[in-house]
């Protein structure tokens, strides 16, 4: 039995806005297991990124953690104290965001802002961070790392950037590292570059890895357990196997929605739109959506329950649509 | 099928300055789009693929006119485009800028804020005058329907609707003056992917509906299957390989294809990819490289592919490839 290096209990992070409560995270649970990539599903204002956010507390404001729990390797991380936060934040858990350009300084050089990290966190000379990055540049396959550290970020392409921001994110060896959408800003072929180069490092240096992304062929593909998010709830959690034979309502609908490469055939769109979260509906999130829902759906918030193997539906109807 | 577009030998390179303000001086050359040929029928749609850079987005633009070409040439339904826009009278280029219309990428910025939906819609019969006033209103409405919006969607504003919503809009504004032909620049890649199948789900009904010809333009494979008869695939401003969507999918000829459908993930864990990694990234189109521009990341290159360029050839009933190696893998 391997055991789990973060567990979420009940997660609640809301926005204060003007125009109200924007109610980003409602509850959300799961676990990821040590060494385990694992798939966060979901469309844009599903919550994805702000679960990422969440685990390293850099929520923005107006956002605020509400209510919940975080556990990092047992720890309550909620509990800790902000100069405490600091220590974890790139030394145990780290992100790799989401457009490789925005998030790398313009104005320094490569060796410059990434050693900056090393200095920072470890209390060493300049020449001794300078060599733990261009170690690191070599772990992401980076042609010519020594040379890459006078340069600026400006003279790198979109994948070469992702790879110096993969590269920053593992400097410190974390143990836990959220990839933020890491290749949506890339062409396909690059894409599957960076794919490979995430499950290479996840295989050779132990590294357990939260995938987000909207792409259900990128998590087919490299995850084996999935958590899939909507509307700040957590719809379905399982192994990948799990969710394609019996999925959930709003998976299966997504799965028919989205175009695959190896088929031609008619799309079922899903109807209306990603519902507000400052009124979220009643019920079920996915209710007024889904072409299943029944009366029940309206009024009773389905609750996440174990239907087997580790499979975690939410959802009134899933196990009469399933068979019993 | 009737031949609608015909586009010749189009060419369009982007002059490079050399820095300073008082000499500046040409010294060299953006490709952009280098040489290009292909037909559009009536009724089909082609879907134009490549990665960022490989010129798609210029090629839309140049059939519309909307970018000036450097060479080459635009037929549609028998008129010469660029001549029309160049010596044509008003009424000319007016019915000609009526049969072709465009849907951009981003419905965020191509819609005014300012104006209601009933003005963005309304605003093409204000400037083509071929409707009378009377039946702007009932024009509207029928245009709101036919994409899927309510009528009391007409009085609010651009702001107010989702992104979906709005390429709705973007939609219904491109064919308010009937066109046979539309270029949809990346419709559907700013959008979320429960709405994606929303958006191509009625660029088909549409064109069942009115026989329109899309000039599909994307660098999403799968929603490229999903709605083009045939599909063109670009390098560095050259076309590689044009084929119908079945062959294109099922036997693609050209190194880069390959390696371009092989690296898109599919949802299916009964499938695991056997993905072709293209070492290095796209070159420079300022210095492109010589004989084939793929050769640098081709793993089957030969000294001939570096020094000798490869022709658009035939290679199979309607399936062009330009590689010097196509027939070894038929």
């Amino acid at each position: 039995m391997s055991m789990n290096l973060l567990e979420i209990e009940n997660l609640k992070t809301y926005f204060f806005t003007e125009a109200g409560v924007v109610k980003a995270l409602d509850g959300v649970t799961f676990n990821v297991e040590k060494g385990c990539t694992i798939g966060l599903v979901g469309e844009s204002g599903s919550g994805k990124s702000v679960t990422a956010q969440s685990v390293l507390r850099i929520v923005p404001r107006p956002g605020r953690i509400v209510g919940g729990k975080i556990l990092f390797n047992g720890e309550d991380i909620l509990a800790k104290k902000e100069s405490e936060m600091r220590s974890y934040r790139g030394k145990k858990i780290s992100l790799i965001f989401q457009d490789p350009t925005s998030s790398l300084n313009p104005v320094f050089t490569i060796g410059n802002q990434l050693s900056d990290i090393v200095m920072q966190h470890n209390r060493v000379k300049k020449d001794e961070a300078a060599e733990a990055v261009v170690k690191a540049l070599k772990l992401v396959k980076l042609p010519d790392p020594e040379e890459a550290l006078t340069r600026y970020p400006h003279q790198f392409s979109g994948g070469m950037k992702q790879r110096i921001c993969i590269a920053r994110a593992l400097l410190l060896n974390p143990d836990l590292l959220f990839a933020d959408e890491p290749t949506t800003n890339l062409d396909v072929t690059i894409q599957a570059q960076i794919i490979a180069l995430l499950v290479d490092l996840q295989k050779n240096i132990g590294l357990t890895l939260v995938m987000i992304t909207h792409d259900m062929g990128i998590v087919t593909q490299m995850c084996k357990c999935v958590v899939v998010l909507y509307a700040g709830k957590v719809m379905e959690i399982g192994s990948i196997e799990k969710i394609f034979e019996m999925p959930h309502p709003y998976t299966e609908a997504l799965l028919k929605a989205v175009p695959r490469l190896d088929q031609t055939r008619k799309l079922i769109s899903i109807p209306g739109n990603i519902p507000n979260l400052i009124e979220p509906p009643s019920g079920c999130r996915f209710h007024p959506r889904c072409q299943y829902a029944v009366e029940r759906c309206k009024e009773e918030v389905p609750p996440l329950q174990d239907v087997g193997g580790g499979h975690m539906i939410s959802c009134h109807r899933w196990r009469e649509l399933n068979g019993g | 099928m009737e031949t609608l577009l015909q586009v010749k030998d189009l060419v369009k390179y982007y002059p490079v300055y050399s820095r300073g303000i008082v000499t500046k001086k040409v010294v060299g050359n953006v490709h952009a789009v280098d040489h290009i040929t292909f037909e559009v029928k009536k009724g089909e749609t082609v879907g134009l693929v490549g990665e960022s850079g490989c010129g798609k987005t210029t090629t839309g633009k140049l059939i519309l006119n909307l970018e000036k070409a450097t060479s080459g040439s635009v037929l549609f339904d028998g008129f010469d485009v660029f001549k029309t826009f160049r010596k044509g009278s008003k009424e000319e280029k007016s019915r000609l800028r009526r049969s072709m219309q465009m849907v951009f990428q981003n419905p965020y910025a191509s819609l005014d804020p300012r104006m209601t939906v009933f003005d963005i819609i309304s605003e093409p019969f204000k400037i083509h005058r071929h409707l009378p006033k009377e039946e702007w209103g009932e024009q509207v409405y029928k245009l709101l329907d036919m994409v899927g919006l309510e009528p009391y969607h007409a009085e609010r504003y651009p702001h107010e609707f989702s992104g979906g919503q709005r390429q709705r809009i973007c939609i219904a504004r491109a064919i308010a003056v009937n066109p046979k032909f539309i270029v949809a620049d990346e419709p559907v890649s700013s959008l979320d992917v429960s709405i994606r199948a929303q958006i191509l789900n009625l660029m088909l009904d549409l064109q069942k509906r009115l026989g329109i010809s899309y000039l599909y333009i994307s660098h999403d494979l799968s929603s490229v299957r999903q709605i083009s008869h045939r599909v063109i695939v670009m390098y560095l401003g050259e076309i590689v390989e044009s084929a119908p969507t079945e062959k294109h999918f099922e036997h693609p000829l050209h190194p880069y294809t390959r390696a371009l459908i092989s690296a898109v993930p599919i949802p299916d864990p009964a499938k695991k990819m056997d993905i072709i990694l293209l070492p290095g990234e796209v070159p420079s189109p300022i210095n492109p490289p010589s004989g084939c521009r793929f050769h640098p990341r081709c793993q089957y290159a030969t000294p001939k592919c570096s020094s000798e360029k490869p022709a658009l050839i035939e290679i199979d009933r309607d399936h062009f490839v330009s590689c010097h190696y196509a027939f070894n893998f038929l």
